[in-house]
């Protein structure tokens, strides 16, 4: 599902230098399902599905189905365009060191977005 | 080369009793209106309007930076002290502003916390100012995100103020202009965006004030983007319902930075608020 994410990170020059400095092992939560991506130096490594197990990351951002499919609209709607908003409507949330989430905050809704109207 | 029709200025004035040095630029003739920019941010906010030949030929576009914003200085001794804006702090900074730059009655517009104090100030003041407008307005903001990462020194202050603001700018912004907005917030000093959130989250709550507000004396017009999920619409139209004659606009596409994210799409849902304003 979020396989096409590797390339698009990873084939994008400026997305590739804001993370010049991102090392991190993020667990995605769709609905009932995970997967583990491991970001090194802004690029994207690996992506991991069915990551249901998987221990030793750094955090996780978890969202309804319904969320994520909003968010990957072409144009979102209001309250579902944001990982910010999602947390709000009490459709997203964040575990673990989330300092480290927030450290990379923009680089992460910047990759995420890729993924609108490709999912 | 173009010249823009913005002058810029340096004032040095009393500001709570200490000596200040503010920043302010102004352009047109006309009816003085006084913007206040956003939490975090400065007066660039309202570039577009200062440009703007059809308003300035009618109004006085007057927008200074907040202390401790943009090219406004923090009081001497700041190094030792927590920047924390309050609800009087934040009145009696408008006022003392719009007394010393000789405004007469001006049309005060600001937005987030800007659109919260203007309905404070239209309860308090009405006699010193001619309407209000409040940008992405409303009684209260609940908090729905952690503020301390915005000060601290494991986290970038700068990057995570823009992340932080980066969707509050409608999607469909044209990127030049998302990105001169999130660039303000990129600049903000530290401790700055999070001591204006005091104001916007824990001590500005104007809720049990608004039914004393008098559109009579004091017209009240509010216009709030759709995509905001900070100050939602339906917060604004919670607000509205509690101020007798108060004009709201919900404005389709845009998000919490109107006259900086989308000026062109902003424009056209403030311009006949102006005309009724102007007469």
């Amino acid at each position: 599902m979020i396989e096409p994410l590797q390339e698009l990170v990873n084939t994008n020059p400026a997305l590739v230098r804001r993370g010049r400095w991102t090392d991190v092992d993020m667990l995605l939560g769709i609905g009932d399902a995970h997967w583990m991506v491991t970001v090194r130096a802004g690029r994207i490594e690996r992506i991991e599905p069915e990551a249901w197990a998987v221990s030793g990351w750094d955090f996780a951002i978890k969202g309804t189905k319904d969320a994520w499919e909003a968010f990957w609209q072409p144009v979102p709607p209001p309250r579902h365009h944001d990982l910010s908003a999602l947390i709000r409507e009490g459709k997203m949330r964040f575990e673990g060191n989330t300092d480290l989430l927030l450290a990379n905050f923009l680089y992460l809704k910047l990759i995420l977005e890729t993924l609108r109207g490709r999912v | 080369m173009e010249i823009e029709p913005i002058t810029g200025r340096y004032a040095r004035m009393d500001i709570h009793g200490r000596p200040h040095r503010l920043y302010w630029e102004e352009a047109g003739a006309g009816i003085p209106l006084l913007c206040l920019h956003t939490a975090g941010s400065d007066g660039r906010q309202y570039r577009a309007l200062l440009n703007d030949a059809e308003i300035t030929s009618r109004f006085r576009v007057v927008v200074f930076d907040m202390p401790w914003h943009g090219k406004s200085s923090p009081p001497e001794g700041f190094q030792d002290e927590e920047y924390q804006l309050t609800t009087d702090g934040y009145v009696d900074l408008v006022v003392t502003v719009a007394s010393a730059l000789g405004l007469d009655r001006p049309v005060v517009m600001g937005c987030s916390i800007g659109g919260r104090v203007v309905l404070e100030l239209a309860k308090r003041h009405p006699d010193l100012f001619r309407a209000v407008i409040g940008l992405q307005s409303s009684a209260f903001a609940q908090r729905y995100f952690p503020i301390d990462p915005l000060h601290k020194p494991t986290i970038h202050g700068g990057e995570m103020c823009a992340a932080y603001c980066y969707g509050l700018v409608g999607p469909q912004a044209p990127l030049a202009e998302r990105w001169e907005t999130l660039w303000h917030y990129m600049q903000g000093g530290p401790g700055v965006f999070k001591g204006d959130l005091h104001f916007y989250s824990m001590d500005g709550d104007v809720s049990d004030r608004l039914g004393e507000i008098d559109t009579a004396a004091c017209p009240v017009y509010m216009l709030t983007g759709e995509y905001d999920y900070s100050c939602t619409p339906e917060a604004s139209r919670e607000t509205a319902a509690l101020i007798d004659g108060a004009e709201l606009t919900i404005m389709d596409g845009l998000g919490h930075f109107p006259m900086s994210e989308d000026p062109e799409r902003f424009r056209s849902h403030l311009m006949p608020v102006l005309e009724k304003i102007a007469g």
